[in-house]
């Protein structure tokens, strides 16, 4: 574990040993610059070093607009800065396509980190993060790389211009949230449905400007693929960041990768909360955000029936391995009923490529899946599986805001990956346990 | 002294960016012109075209929940709005509208004391927003000295420009 060079040995082990702070206290009291070594508390206004900051070909073309029009010419740190042309990849338009043109000759004229091809968020947990670091990306859905124990949070692209040129941000110390995850999990609930049962039960503005840290024997079983869908949907109820503390899971994951912790911070025992949830998981069920919001969320049994045009398998939030295992074990001799479009996205290069090595791609075509290569596309609304008019969604994406993924009279249900699969069977929206093997 | 005066525009509570303007223009767009055009389509298409210059957005709880994108405060400020009056808002949102200029003006119960088209009055340097149609005067949550300064310049570029330093710093 390495020591920050900002503070001193004393107060970084003086910091992670108190017990009075909670994780986000913990590290931005080490990552302040306004006044090292002294201790950042609840709603205290910090400056802060960045150690990653990130934008796609949503919001990095405007930063670097903005940064060209402060007369800044070199960023303060190209190992530090990374691009990803994600969210309409490959291009979709000439308008676009020269967007992408711009982000690339950017990062060679800096020469900072660009890839193309691979969702941002799951390619920042392959390569990338590491816990104890701050993480600030030009999109909402940065909370997602909470889930490897960094404060990871979204801002626009103006704030992301003046982060590569400074190398800092402001930030306002949040509360936090403790949601705790206890006992069995049933078959046919995961990840996606403790995170949206979180949202219907605190609203879409529960957490507003607030951590929400994450425990309980059930997410210290989970994966980092599961840890991830839960991070990143904090979003949804406003949270500035989503975590899950580092454990022999985040350990063994970093390894498989070499990687090595920055910092392992770990909450104070007596720390205090602006709210805990203790939910016992025992009686959890599948659950489906309804149009047009988040929070709107149902049982599964209370939509099952309402018939579907098309049932997507992508986004940041679920298309990772663990997602496209469990669709593989549910499709394999079933077929996507007729009249309906099943659509799978994978979240990145490498996500694709066990995929296709691994038999899950002949079984999602055999069943009669398109598969399209890694993208923002469809849950954004600008390709690869837009909805027209009057059409209707279930999809492991994050948002059914009105008009998200295409016409503004669709309309997006948004479940677990096996919700999404169980559906795509049956044409309807349905109840993925009466599908698992 | 800032004083703004304008016609409200009403708007609900969980106001998202995705209505505010969709990714489909932002995603080929960065002209604030075109996405003015299209600014709060996903609730009124005609919105663009009926709002004039100075009025305010005037809104519930939690206003531009959803994406980072900056489109959206830049969407509304490049259709004339002078700032959007909230009861709360999304944090990336907030952030964003300071950052480009458009002043985010948090104000308790806001919802209930003005209705669509009254005419309203900011003093922005002071915090105050008065209904001039029915004479309330509401007090707005202040900002930290930072933010005013930076609101002040017309945000972030702006006052980069002139002072060679981010507010903060």
């Amino acid at each position: 574990m390495q020591h920050m060079n900002t503070v001193s040995k004393d107060f970084q082990d003086k910091v992670l040993a108190d017990q009075g702070l909670t994780f986000s206290e913990k590290i931005l009291s080490l990552k302040r610059s306004d006044k090292p070594g002294k201790v950042a508390l609840v709603n205290d206004i910090i400056v802060a070093k960045v150690d990653l900051a990130m934008a796609h070909d949503g919001t990095a073309p405007l930063a670097i607009k903005v940064l060209e029009e402060l007369g800044i010419k070199k960023i303060w740190d190209s190992k530090k800065v990374i691009l990803h042309i994600d969210h309409t990849y490959p291009a979709s338009s000439e308008q676009i396509a020269n967007f992408h043109s711009i982000m690339r000759k950017f990062a060679i004229a800096q020469g900072c980190h660009i890839q193309e091809g691979n969702i941002c968020h799951q390619y920042m947990l392959e390569k990338f993060v590491v816990p104890g670091m701050l993480i600030i990306g030009a999109d909402s859905h940065t909370t997602t790389q909470g889930s490897l124990g960094a404060f990871a949070t979204g801002v626009g692209s103006t704030e992301m211009a003046s982060i590569w040129a400074s190398g800092k941000i402001w930030l306002k110390v949040p509360e936090s949230i403790r949601v705790v995850f206890n006992g069995k999990l049933p078959k046919g609930v995961y990840a996606k449905d403790l995170i949206l049962f979180t949202i219907g039960k605190i609203s879409s503005e529960g957490a507003n400007y607030k951590t929400i840290e994450f425990t309980g024997n059930v997410v210290k079983e989970f994966s980092i693929d599961s840890r991830a869908t839960l991070c990143n949907m904090t979003t949804e109820a406003g949270a500035k960041a989503g975590i899950v503390e580092m454990d022999n899971i985040t350990e063994e994951y970093l390894m498989s990768l070499g990687r090595e912790p920055m910092i392992e911070v770990h909450a104070g025992k007596e720390a205090i909360y602006d709210k805990i949830l203790e939910e016992d998981v025992e009686d959890m069920e599948p659950y489906v955000a309804l149009p047009h919001s988040v929070d709107n969320v149902k049982a599964v049994g209370e939509v099952e029936g309402i018939p579907i045009d098309q049932a997507f398998l992508g986004s940041c939030t679920n298309a990772r391995l663990e997602d496209l295992m469990i669709t593989a074990k549910m499709l394999k001799g079933r077929k996507v009923k007729e009249g309906v479009r099943l659509i799978v996205t994978p979240a990145s290069k490498s996500v694709y490529k066990y995929a296709l090595k691994n038999e899950i791609a002949d079984i999602l075509m055999e069943a009669g899946a398109s598969i399209t290569s890694p993208t923002c596309g469809a849950c954004v609304g600008t390709h690869c599986g837009v909805l027209g008019a009057g059409e209707v969604c279930i999809s492991s994406s994050n948002r059914n805001f009105i008009g998200r993924m295409g016409s503004r009279d669709s309309k997006v249900y948004l479940a677990s990956p096996a919700t999404v699969i169980a559906s795509a069977i049956k044409g309807a929206i349905a109840d993925p346990r009466n599908y698992l093997r | 002294m800032i004083f703004l005066q304008g016609r409200a525009w009403k708007f609900s509570d969980n106001i998202d960016t995705d209505v505010i303007i969709p990714y489909k223009y932002k995603a080929r767009s960065i002209d604030p012109k075109e996405l003015a055009e299209h600014c709060m389509e996903g609730i009124d298409p005609e919105f663009s075209k009926k709002v004039k210059k100075g009025d305010f957005i005037v809104a519930g709880r939690n206003f531009g929940c959803g994406s980072s994108r900056e489109q959206a405060p830049v969407a509304i400020k490049a259709c004339g709005i002078s700032a959007v009056i909230a009861e709360s808002f999304a944090r990336i949102f907030y952030r964003n509208a300071i950052n480009i200029g458009l002043p985010a003006i948090i104000c308790k119960d806001i919802s209930k004391e003005i209705d669509e088209g009254d005419l309203i009055e900011v003093d922005l340097s002071e915090g105050i927003v008065k209904n001039l149609s029915t004479g309330k005067v509401m007090k707005a949550n202040r900002q930290p000295e930072f933010l005013e300064r930076m609101l002040k310049a017309g945000g972030l570029i702006e006052y980069y420009k002139k002072f060679r330093k981010f507010p903060w710093e």
